[in-house]
């Protein structure tokens, strides 16, 4: 028998910017197992409700996530209004889909990109940003933040979009659909990229399953679950809703997924135009969450479910805040896929569960 | 498939870079791109809401002294100043422009001139 090794991973590593640390345990050039560690970036933000009055934390859950800002806002406003049971306008909520789906596209463009760029396309990792770029146009002049957007508040969203922008977004999307398509028969359909991406790191139903991954990274395993589905919020006023399943349980079903999650996206903000209720956008929030009184929200970011829980105590300030995000519940069985796997397929195979550290240390 | 790729990269051969040449080119802002926070001390009624607002604790404002303070390092630029700034001032904006590179941390102080004193 080979002799063991291990190798340490992290928490600096050229392939992902964010600190985690695995102990690799290596056999030949095989990986026998994984050993996972997070903490290097814990910030403290569930702790800061304290300090933090309820409509000013807001800005802080925003910055909990550079990539899916948006939807921690989002998360925690409807958290919060369904703690008060505030009444918010039809309009806000279509809103808050609109945004909501830009930062999914915004975000699966850039993990496309940060794949390529991991087994070595430039190209095709400079192109998928340059499509990106222009979502976080649509940000910058629909909400004044191209990364945070500081768009939604208790109660509704700071800015309207009037009817006509909202059209010219959709034909931005339009144009992008069509340049995207190319890049995605590149993606799906290039034998080099399959080479690297077929076979690797398979996580099977019944593991997914038994790990409790969720997100792209479990519909990739053949789980039909997404929480767009339940249709909270804007999601309500779509017709129907179906996940993108694959049943490959590879690298290749994760890129699968999330490249047909783009148009998934693009077609919802398409509906949601059209069917755009009009009126206030923002009500006015006034009193405090009551003693006692408790919250939790399930809803769908990038990288899959997120969990809020939240407690009032009758003051300004909440009693007790709860995240638990998508990266946090994915981090086992993203070890799992690491055993087995050549030493040079590891970053790849980190790569393709989309982590989210800042996400998951909060 | 190696013919797609090829053929993007023909087609930016004899197109426009897709990025900008700043700082040659300046930066062309929208309306709404948030910037540094400024007041208009003329219109402000020195009334301190936007002291209470600002998540970040980077706004002071001083009754006795008429004055208003930003801390330049703390703000992060969200806008809940200029949201709470009520109707009948609307004294704050947020300028979207180049800054030079600050070099020491001061705050910036906004004092009331005394012949508007009257509001
Ligand atoms: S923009 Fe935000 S952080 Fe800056 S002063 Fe205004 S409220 Fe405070
Ligand atoms: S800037 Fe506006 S909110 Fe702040 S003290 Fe002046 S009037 Fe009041």
């Amino acid at each position: 028998m080979a002799e063991r090794t291990v190798i340490p991973f992290g928490p600096h590593h050229p392939v992902l910017p964010e600190p985690i640390h695995l102990d690799l345990v290596i056999e030949d050039e095989k990986v026998v197992e994984a050993i996972p560690q997070i903490g290097f970036i814990h910030r403290g933000l569930e702790k800061l409700v304290e300090k933090r009055d309820y409509k000013s934390y807001v800005y802080i859950t925003e910055r909990i996530c550079g990539i899916c800002a948006f939807g921690h806002s989002l998360g925690y406003s409807e958290t919060i209004e369904a703690l008060m049971e505030i009444e918010v306008p039809p309009r806000a909520l279509g809103l808050r889909v609109v945004w909501h789906e830009l930062s999914r596209v915004h975000s699966h463009l850039l993990w496309l990109g940060l794949l390529a760029d991991a087994f070595g396309f430039e190209n095709l990792f400079m192109q998928c940003w340059r499509l990106r770029e222009r979502v976080l146009d649509i940000f910058e002049r629909t909400t004044g933040g191209r990364v945070i957007l500081s768009a939604c508040n208790v109660g509704g969203v700071n800015h309207d979009i009037a009817d006509d922008e909202l059209k010219g977004i959709v034909e931005v999307l339009e144009g992008m659909m069509r340049e995207y398509k190319v890049l995605c028969k590149t993606f799906l359909k290039d034998k080099s990229v399959a080479s690297r991406l077929r076979g690797v790191g398979i996580l099977t139903k019944e593991e997914a399953e038994g790990f409790g991954v969720v997100g792209p990274f479990a519909r990739a395993s053949g789980i039909a679950e997404d929480i767009r589905m339940f249709g909270y919020g804007g999601y309500g006023f779509l017709e129907s809703f179906e996940p993108v399943v694959s049943d490959e349980c590879d690298g290749y079903g994760r890129c699968k997924v999330r490249a047909d999650e783009v148009f998934q996206s693009i077609n919802i903000i398409k509906e949601i135009v059209q069917k755009m209720p009009s009126g206030e956008v923002m009500i006015k929030v006034k009193g405090s969450p009551a003693a006692g009184s408790r919250a939790v929200m399930r809803f769908e970011q990038p990288r899959g479910e997120c969990f809020y829980y939240a407690k009032g105590n009758g003051t300004k300030f909440l009693e007790r805040f709860r995240i638990r995000t998508p990266t946090f519940m994915n981090v086992a069985g993203m070890a799992h896929t690491l055993q087995g796997c050549d030493l040079a397929d590891v970053p790849l195979n980190i790569l393709t569960i989309d982590p989210c550290i800042s996400c998951a240390e909060r | 498939m190696g013919y797609i790729i090829t053929g993007m990269a023909l087609k930016n051969l004899f197109s426009k870079p897709v990025t900008k040449r700043y700082p040659h080119e300046p930066i062309v802002y929208t309306e709404r791109t948030r910037g540094h926070v400024y007041n208009d001390m003329e219109k402000c009624i020195i009334c301190s809401i936007c002291e209470k607002a600002c998540p970040a604790g980077a706004l002071g404002v001083d009754k006795e002294a008429r004055t208003w303070t930003i801390d330049r390092f703390s703000c992060v630029q969200c806008g809940a100043c200029v949201r709470s700034c009520p109707p009948k001032a609307q004294s704050l904006i947020m300028k979207p422009e180049y800054a030079p590179v600050a070099t020491k941390m001061t705050s910036e102080v906004f004092t009331k001139p005394e012949d508007s004193l009257e509001d």
